[in-house]
C-alpha cells in the first residue's frame, strides 16, 4: 500500500510542475507584465526598460520560470494585484479560507443528501420510490447550478429573508466567538445547498448504479446461499462493496466543486476563490488570475491524488500490492 | 421410504420474459437419496442450473410451482426466515465460476467464517478462525494460517474452488450441491478439485447432487444419473443401466459423443443445440426438432416418463424404434459443450 501511495505521489509532483509551466505560460501571454500595470505611465520609457533588464522581465521565458517557481515556492511570491496593490499571497489567504469553508460545508451536505437517496434508489430500483430519486436526478442534471442558484438567492434570501444574500459573515462580529461561527454558517447554507443540491446528483447516479450492478454480482448468491438474511446479504455485501468506489470519488468531487464555487460564490458575493477569480478576470488583474488558476489546478490535482490514496486504502487489490 | 432426502415433485420454474412467463424447469419429478451422489448431465441451456437453484430457492424473479421436499419441509412455500436457516446449514452449493463467487473486499477468514457464524452464533471468534483454519485444510490449502487473511484476488481459481468448497462443507450439510465445479479450471486444477470432492464424498453423510459435463466423473462417482434435456428429464437410471443400456436417444447421443471403446469405431452425435427459453416447443417431444430423419409416426405425442425397469425411466417410448441416421457424422468429442 506504501509503495502504492508513494507512486501516486509521485505522479502527482510532475503534474504539478507541468501545471506551472502551463500556468506561467498563461501568464506570459497576457498583455502587458508585472511592471505595466505598476507604474506611472508618464516615467521615461528608457527607465522602464532598464527596470524590465533589472527585473529579469528581458530573460528567455524558461529562466523566468526558474525565477518565478522560485518565488512561489521559497517565498509564496505570487506577485502583487494592480488592483488591490497587495501581495497576491495576502489578498488570497482568506478568500482560500472562505472557499474551504464553502467546500467542506458543500460536501456534507451532498453525502447527507446523496448517500441516502442513492441507496433508496439502489435497493429499490425502478420502484416509484426510485423513479422519483431518478427523476430528481434528471432535473439536477439539466439544470445549470447557477439557475438554481440564482432561484434559490431570490426566494430564500430576498423574498424570505431566511439566509443573507451576500458576504461570508455579518459585519461587526469579532471572530473565535459563538455568534461569529453562527453567523458564518448562515451565510454558507444557501450556497453550500445550490452547491450540494447540484453536485449529489453525480453521487446518487453512481450509488444507485453501483448498488443495481452488485446486486447481480455472483458473491451476492454466495451470501445467500450461506443462509444470510436478506438485510444482512444488503448491508455486509451489497451496500459495502457499492460504497467503496463512492468513497474514491471523493477526491473528483473537489474537482466539480472548484467549478461550482465560481459560480456560486459570484452569485452570492461570497468573498472566496471562485468570485476572486471571475473579478480579477474582468479588472485584467493577471497576477491574481494566475495564482487563482495555480491553486485551483493543485487542488484538483490533488483531490484526484486523495481519491487514489483513499482508494487504496479501502480496496484490498489495491491495498495489498 | 426414509431413506429420501430430498423429493423433488412436478417442479416448475419459469423466468419473465417480457410478458410471458417461459419454464427452464419443466415437471422434473426426482429424487435424491442420502449419501447418494445423483448426476446430472445434460447441454448448457438445458436448466441444471435452474433446477438446482430452485433446490436452495436462490432465484431472485422466478416462478416456482411444485413441491421440493427436504426434511420435512416444502422448500418452494418456507418462509424466508427458515429457508435461511436451512441454507448454507443444511443443504450448501458450490458454483461454477469460483472467480466471482467470493466478495472481492472481505478476507477468507470472514468469507467461510461468515457460513459459521449464521448457523452458530455461540461460537468464539478465536474459535471460529481454528474451525475456519481447520476447513482450509480440509480442502488441501497448504497454508491455511496465511490464507486466512488473504483476498479472494490473491489466490488462483482452483484455490478459491476450494475456499467456495470449504464453505459449503462449513456446517456439514446433508445435501451438497456442485453446480459444474470444475467447468470453469484450466484442466489440471479440474483433475485436483474432482479428486477432493471424490474424498469428501467419502468423508462427509451428504446426499450429492453433482451437475457436470464430464460423462468421465460421471461414470466414477455417481450413484444415479439424470439426463435434462430443454429442461426436462428425459432419462433417469443408475449409473451403470445408464452406461450399458441408454434409452433415450439423447442420452444416447451424449453417450456417443465420448469415445470409449464398443461403439464400432464410429460416433453417432445429434447434431445441433438446445433451443433458448423463448423457442422452446413446448407441445410434443422437445427433441424431435434433432431428429428430422425419424419417421414422424414414431413420435410419441405429449411424451412422459415411464419405467422401463425398476428405477429406470424414460422419456417417450419411440427409442424402440429409435436409429441414428445413416449419414451420420463421425464426430470428436465435442459433442456436449
Ligand atoms: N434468470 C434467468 N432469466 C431468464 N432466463 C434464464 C435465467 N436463468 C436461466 N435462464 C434460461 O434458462 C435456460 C436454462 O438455463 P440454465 O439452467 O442456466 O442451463 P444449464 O445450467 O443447464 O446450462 C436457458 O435457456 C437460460 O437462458
Ligand atoms: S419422441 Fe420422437 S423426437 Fe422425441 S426422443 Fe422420441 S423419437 Fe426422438
Ligand atoms: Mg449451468
Amino acid at each position: 500500500m506504501w509503495k502504492f501511495i508513494v507512486r501516486r505521489l509521485l505522479i502527482a509532483l510532475p503534474q504539478i510542475l507541468l501545471l506551472s509551466v502551463l500556468v506561467f505560460l498563461m501568464a506570459q501571454m497576457m498583455p502587458g507584465d508585472a511592471l505595466s500595470g505598476l507604474i506611472d505611465p508618464n516615467i521615461d520609457p528608457a527607465a522602464i526598460e532598464a527596470q524590465r533588464e533589472r527585473l529579469g522581465l528581458n530573460d528567455p521565458w524558461h529562466i523566468q520560470y526558474v525565477d518565478w517557481i522560485t518565488g512561489v515556492v521559497t517565498e509564496g511570491d505570487l506577485g502583487r494585484s494592480f488592483r488591490y496593490k497587495m501581495d497576491v499571497t495576502e489578498i488570497i489567504g482568506q478568500r482560500l479560507t472562505n472557499t474551504f469553508w464553502l467546500s467542506l460545508v458543500t460536501l456534507i451536505f451532498t453525502y447527507l443528501i446523496a448517500i441516502p437517496l442513492g441507496i433508496t434508489s439502489g435497493r429499490y430500483n425502478d420502484t416509484f420510490r426510485d423513479q422519483m430519486i431518478t427523476g430528481y436526478t434528471y432535473v439536477g442534471f439539466a439544470t445549470p447550478l447557477f439557475i438554481f442558484a440564482l432561484v434559490a438567492l431570490w426566494i430564500l434570501g430576498f423574498q424570505f429573508g431566511w439566509f443573507p444574500t451576500g458576504g461570508s459573515v455579518s459585519p461587526g462580529l469579532t471572530p473565535g466567538t459563538f455568534e461569529y461561527f453562527l453567523s458564518r454558517l448562515h451565510h454558507l447554507i444557501l450556497p453550500a445547498l445550490s452547491m450540494a443540491l447540484i453536485t449529489t446528483v453525480n453521487t446518487v447516479q453512481y450509488l444507485r448504479s453501483e448498488i443495481i450492478d452488485t446486486k447481480q454480482k455472483d458473491f451476492i448468491i454466495t451470501a445467500r446461499a450461506k443462509g444470510a438474511s436478506e438485510s444482512r446479504v444488503y448491508n455486509r455485501h451489497i451496500l459495502r462493496n457499492s460504497l467503496l468506489p463512492i468513497a474514491a470519488f471523493f477526491g473528483f468531487e473537489i474537482t466539480g466543486l472548484i467549478g461550482g464555487t465560481i459560480f456560486v460564490e459570484t452569485i452570492y458575493s461570497y468573498p472566496g476563490m471562485g468570485q476572486l477569480f471571475v473579478e480579477s478576470i474582468n479588472l485584467r488583474d493577471y497576477s491574481v488570475v494566475t495564482a487563482v488558476v495555480l491553486l485551483l489546478g493543485i487542488a484538483s490535482i490533488l483531490g484526484a491524488l486523495l481519491s487514489d490514496i483513499i482508494l487504496s486504502l479501502v480496496d484490498p487489490r489495491i491495498r495489498i500490492k | 421410504m426414509d431413506n429420501k432426502l430430498l423429493e423433488i415433485k412436478n417442479l416448475k420454474t419459469s423466468f419473465r420474459i417480457k410478458d410471458d412467463y417461459y419454464a427452464a424447469v419443466d415437471d422434473v419429478t426426482l429424487t435424491v437419496n442420502k449419501n447418494e451422489v445423483l448426476a446430472i448431465v445434460g447441454e448448457s441451456g438445458s436448466g441444471k442450473s435452474a433446477l438446482a437453484f430452485s433446490i436452495m430457492r436462490l432465484h431472485n424473479r422466478a416462478k416456482i410451482e411444485g413441491e421440493v421436499l427436504f426434511k420435512e419441509n416444502n422448500i418452494v412455500e418456507l418462509s424466508p426466515s427458515k429457508m435461511n436457516k436451512l441454507r448454507g446449514n443444511d443443504m450448501a452449493m458450490i458454483f461454477q465460476d469460483p472467480l466471482t463467487a467470493l466478495n472481492p473486499l472481505m478476507t477468507i477468514e470472514d468469507q467461510i467464517g461468515e457460513a459459521l457464524f449464521l448457523h452458530n452464533k455461540k461460537m468464539s471468534p478465536k474459535e471460529r478462525r481454528n474451525k475456519v483454519i481447520d476447513l482450509l485444510n480440509q480442502v488441501g490449502i497448504p497454508r491455511p494460517d496465511y490464507t486466512c487473511d488473504q483476498f479472494p484476488h490473491e489466490l488462483s481459481g482452483g484455490m478459491r474452488q476450494r475456499v467456495m468448497i470449504a464453505i459449503a462443507i462449513s456446517n456439514n450439510p446433508e445435501l451438497l450441491i456442485a453446480d459444474e465445479p470444475t467447468t470453469a479450471l484450466d484442466v489440471t486444477i479440474q483433475a485436483q478439485i474432482l479428486d477432493l470432492i471424490r474424498d469428501l464424498k467419502e468423508n462427509m453423510n451428504a446426499g450429492i447432487v453433482l451437475i457436470t459435463h464430464d460423462l468421465g466423473v460421471v461414470a466414477e462417482m455417481a450413484d444415479r444419473v439424470a439426463v435434462m434435456y430443454a429442461g426436462e428429464i428425459v432419462e433417469i437410471a443408475d449409473v451403470h443401466t445408464l452406461f450399458e443400456n441408454p434409452r433415450h436417444p439423447y442420452t444416447r447421443s451424449l453417450l456417443n459423443s465420448v469415445p470409449s471403446d464398443g461403439h464400432e469405431g464410429k460416433l453417432h452425435v445429434i447434431q445441433g443445440i438446445v433451443p433458448s427459453l423463448k423457442h422452446l416447443p413446448r407441445q410434443g417431444c422437445r427433441f424431435s426438432a434433432r431428429m428430422p430423419w425419424m419417421d414422424e409416426s414414431v413420435h410419441e405425442e405429449n411424451p412422459v416418463l415411464h419405467e422401463i425397469a425398476p428405477g429406470h425411466h424414460v422419456r417417450c417410448t419411440c427409442h424402440e424404434h429409435f436409429y441414428f441416421p445413416k449419414e451420420s457424422k463421425e464426430v470428436q468429442n465435442d459433442g456436449i459443450s
